[in-house]
């Protein structure tokens, strides 16, 4: 693990490389000495099915809607079943590398977690749950942005990173937060010659301050900063094993930027893939793959970090979730509330928060969905301001808590 | 390696040097660098030319601006607008390689089997090796070729097609209809769906686009239409024979939030589940044999339905949809919605919303005819005006298609899949946004650190020729300046790759970069100018913020 001392000599070299430069390796020590909490941010684009992810095995509404795509309830000692958390949820048998987080009490799960706003289009919903703000769609920053802006300054380029080729609605906003799509590639690449480089960073570095100056001007603080701390590097440790795919890739990354201590306070990351409207499968199928790799990088995200994960905080979300009735294409359409789960430092896991609505025909959203008992912002505030130490106003403008809080930190 | 305070200190000479070998200002005043022939010495009707070739094309190539001033700039809009007068057999030879862009589907279908899942199942096992996998199903005949061909051919049309705004608008209606080419039966309909539902109505009327669209395989596949049944329909054959199929919103939402009336438009969950209803049976002919649109009476839902406020009457069958697209496409939410979507791509980010008034008054004046409204807004001052110059921030494929052309260059098909995988790593994968919503036409989402390196990149490897099957002419875009003086060719880059748009900072630093040993070099092949590294200074150009901007 990288300490003071290896980035000052690090800074050494760099030095010779970039004269310059000094304030940025100024920053990369004090980001480095700070050693603050992270925000990991992981949204399931597409709307994740909820009732499959964390199954209600105890409610008897759950499966009589899901003649093929409902998953059958935990049995001890049978493998391929759903795991039993609390004798009434289940996690999906692919979710099974969570388990001893969740008897390490370092994974909870919000259940009937959602959005206020109704709409069942995913661009509104996604849109209404990366700003923060449902039902207006003129909020120019995303929530997660805001949340950086609250903190106390820190001088490095690396406050917020988004894995992916573009910025999320989420952390647009003016915070400099970055977008790459792998730390290895994130440099003017002109062989040996570094000629390049310095004719790009004196283009942007001069004329007048746009988005497009500032941006490229933050570009290459961040390529310095990142070679001077060889991030990419850094290998998985704990044995720690990420799947292959969008998830695992991105998780990966960003435990090696959190390893480096350039100063990542809110990461964020995308999986895609979760619509399911046809064939979406039960124990084993469409979803359960998508789920295999979900847990899996989750998992081996918390492996690798090991200790510092108490730092760490992993909080999933989706736009909404799905149908509590199959449809006739043995997948689910569009619905409401969905499940989040929440991991890491200070979480009090082993536990399901939120209150159930239940699913009898008369409990259900506009007779067909899970009913919303979190309003996600409820959530989304807690994390924030209980990990990150945000203030809670400026989050989610003309946000009024209705509940209390959920009490997920000790 | 340089030091900073060095480069500051050659810098101020160099630029002085610069603006004296164009001839013109003091050099005691070096700030003045750009005085051949800088924005404020260029007539307002030059400024429009370049202004349009900006917007209406993919960027100029060196000599359209002249072309475009010799015939004349509304003469030119005017011949853009009919693209069926333009001679275009250039590009048509380009094309011609690519067998599958003029296939039936049902051809794509046959000639591009999926693949057969007992084969990988065999090599898992060890009961075929890898090699006999190849042979049995060769690389030329897999699926993914189809897409290849049409990225390839994307590229291609940009980079050499004179009927630029046709292009531009395939682009353009592409994205707002947007299908995924990476979803099912998609990848062996998207090459029709282009061909058949976009192109030929990109300059028509835009009810005709709905309707093409609407009963595409490619649109019905993509958005799950062609599943959705009356809710009592029970499959008569077939892999689901005996299942109750039901109804599926996905399509209707979408036309309504996307392609119509927009997500303010005034419509309601309610009138969703109606025009899903209308839609019902509306669905593909054995999807991986045919692939062609057909009716079926059976899973269509007779009875009445309610649309934003009209009755359609029970007993419509087919009509059912299409009397839904007539309803939304006289819609006056429509006629906003896609005023404002052309106002943002062609005027500005934040677009106007007195010009957006205008273009939807056209729209319901003349039943959404695309030229018209593109006459209004090319005629409008917001178009001309101060605030829309160079206002725009182009998408990766923009920027990607119009690099190649400010060099001269051109490509083949092999060069148009490595651009096409270009134009990927900044962030645009051609036919493969997976939302419908397509790819979003704002500059905050395409610029980020990461992207903006992939640029940089990207205008390095071009310029260096670092692109196989691409050609860019570098010698000829040189050609006539004195190549022992570093300046002139630096001047004549400005004036040919970004039409002397650059701002007296970006040709000071560039001045700056001629003093690098590693760019001021001999040179040791006899086509370029003797010792500037040409190709650095073009990379550096295209990958200057100016460029960025069309």
């Amino acid at each position: 693990m990288p300490t003071r001392r290896t980035f000052l000599k690090a800074g050494g070299c760099a030095l010779v490389a970039y004269t310059a430069a000094p304030r940025f390796l100024l920053r990369t020590a004090r980001a480095a000495e700070a050693n603050g909490k992270v925000l990991v941010a992981v949204f399931q684009r597409g709307a994740v099915d909820g009732l499959s992810m964390v199954m209600p095995h105890g409610e008897a509404g759950y499966a009589g809607g899901r003649p093929s795509i409902g998953l059958q309830p935990p049995k001890r000692g049978e493998a391929d079943r759903a795991i039993d958390l609390d004798g009434f949820f289940a996690l999906h048998p692919t979710l099974a590398p969570l388990v001893p987080l969740w008897e390490n009490r370092a994974l909870a799960v919000i259940h009937a977690c959602g959005s206020p706003d109704t709409t069942r289009s995913h661009f509104d919903a996604q849109d209404y749950m990366e700003t923060g703000t449902p039902g207006v769609k003129s909020t120019p920053d995303g929530w997660l942005a805001r949340a950086v802006k609250t903190r106390p300054a820190n001088q490095t380029p690396f406050r917020a990173v988004a894995m992916g080729p573009v910025l999320p609605r989420t952390l647009q906003g003016d915070v400099g937060a970055i977008s790459m799509q792998s730390i290895e590639r994130f440099d003017v690449r002109a062989g040996s010659d570094g000629s390049a480089r310095q004719g790009f960073e004196s283009l942007y570095e001069q004329g007048v301050r746009d988005l497009l100056h500032g941006t490229g001007r933050e570009t290459f603080e961040a390529v310095k900063m990142l070679r001077s701390a060889n991030a990419s590097r850094i290998p998985p440790a704990n044995g720690a094993d990420y799947p292959r795919g969008q998830l695992g890739e991105a998780l990966r990354q960003i435990a090696q930027l959190i390893k480096a201590s350039v100063g990542l306070e809110v990461a964020f990351a995308d999986m895609q893939g979760w619509d399911t409207h046809v064939g979406q499968g039960a124990e084993r199928g469409q979803l359960a793959l998508r789920f295999r790799e979900f847990g899996g990088a989750l998992a081996a995200f918390a492996q690798d970090l090991g200790s510092k994960m108490a730092d760490v905080v992993v909080i999933t979300m989706s736009e909404f979730g799905r149908t509590v009735a199959e449809n006739g294409n043995r997948g689910t359409d569009h619905g409401h509330a969905t499940a989040m789960l929440v991991l890491g430092g200070g979480v009090r896991g082993g536990r399901v928060y939120g209150r159930w609505p239940g699913l009898a025909r008369h409990q259900l959203f506009e007779g067909r969905d899970l009913a919303v008992t979190t309003d996600f912002r409820t959530l989304f505030t807690e994390v924030a301001t209980r990990h990150l130490g945000a203030p809670a106003a400026p989050l989610f403008p003309g946000f009024r808590a209705t509940q209390p809080s959920l009490g997920l930190f000790a | 390696m340089r030091s900073r305070a060095l480069t500051l200190l050659v810098l101020g000479a160099l630029a002085g040097c610069s603006a004296a070998a164009a001839g013109g200002a003091d050099p005691a005043q070096p700030q003045v660098a750009d005085s051949s022939a800088a924005s404020a010495v260029q007539p307002a009707a030059d400024r429009q030319i370049l202004h349009a070739l900006n917007r209406l094309t993919y960027g100029a190539r060196p000599g359209d601006f002249e072309r475009v001033r010799a015939i004349g700039l509304s003469a030119w809009i005017a011949r853009q607008l009919r693209p069926r007068t333009i001679d275009d057999s250039a590009t048509e030879r380009a094309l011609a390689e690519l067998t599958t862009l003029r296939m039936p589907i049902a051809e794509l279908l046959r000639e591009f089997p999926r693949p057969d899942p007992k084969m990988r199942e065999k090599i898992a096992r060890g009961e075929m090796t890898r090699q006999e996998m190849q042979e049995r199903y060769p690389m030329e005949k897999r699926p993914f070729r189809i897409t290849a061909e049409l990225q390839a051919a994307k590229i291609i049309r940009a980079v050499t097609s004179e009927r630029q705004l046709e292009e531009v608008m395939v682009d353009f209606w592409f994205n707002h209809f947007n299908v995924f080419a990476g979803k099912g039966d998609v990848r062996w309909y998207v090459s029709a769906y282009e061909r058949e539902a976009i192109r030929p109505h990109a300059l028509g009327t835009f009810p005709d686009l709905v309707r093409a669209t609407a009963r595409h395989p490619a649109m019905l596949f993509y958005l799950d239409n062609w599943l959705s049944a009356r809710p009592d329909f029970i499959v008569p054959a077939g892999p689901n024979r005996g299942r109750k199929a039901g109804l599926n919103e996905n399509y209707a939402r979408e036309l309504m939030e996307l392609h119509t009336l927009g997500v303010d438009g005034g419509y309601t969950q309610r009138d969703v589940t109606e025009v899903a209803r209308a839609f019902t049976g509306w669905t593909i002919d054995r999807p991986q044999i045919n692939g062609r649109f057909v009716f079926r009476p059976l899973m269509h839902d007779g009875g009445e339905k309610v649309v934003v406020g009209h009755r359609i009457p029970a007993g419509g069958g087919q009509g059912d949809g299409e009397r839904v697209i007539e309803i939304l496409t006289r819609h006056p939410s429509t006629a906003r919605f896609v005023a404002t979507k052309l106002v943002r791509r062609f005027v500005s980010d934040t677009p106007p919303p007195a010009l957006i008034a205008r273009v939807a008054a056209t729209y319901t004046g003349t039943g959404g005819d695309i030229p018209a409204m593109l006459r209004v807004i090319f005629e409008s001052r917001e178009f001309s005006g101060e605030d829309a110059y160079r206002a725009k921030i182009k998408k990766p494929f923009e920027f990607v298609a119009s690099a190649v052309r400010a060099l001269g260059g051109s490509t083949d098909a092999e060069g148009g899949s490595a651009l096409a995988r270009a134009s990927a790593e900044i962030g645009e994968p051609l036919y493969l946004a997976q939302p419908p919503t397509g790819y979003a036409d704002r500059a905050d989402v395409w610029v980020n650190a990461g992207a903006l390196l992939a640029r940089m990149n990207f205008a390095l490897a071009l310029a260096s020729g670092r692109y196989p099957h691409v050609t860019v002419e570098l010698p000829a875009l040189v050609a006539g300046t004195d190549p022992r003086s570093p300046a002139a060719v630096l001047d004549h880059l400005l004036a040919t790759i970004v039409a002397n748009q650059a701002g007296p900072e970006t040709r000071a630093v560039l001045a700056a970069q001629l003093t690098d040993p590693q760019v001021t070099r001999l040179s040791t092949d006899d086509r370029g100018p003797a010792n500037t590294d040409v190709a650095k200074l073009a990379a550096l150009v295209i990958g200057s913020p100016e460029f960025q901007r069309r």
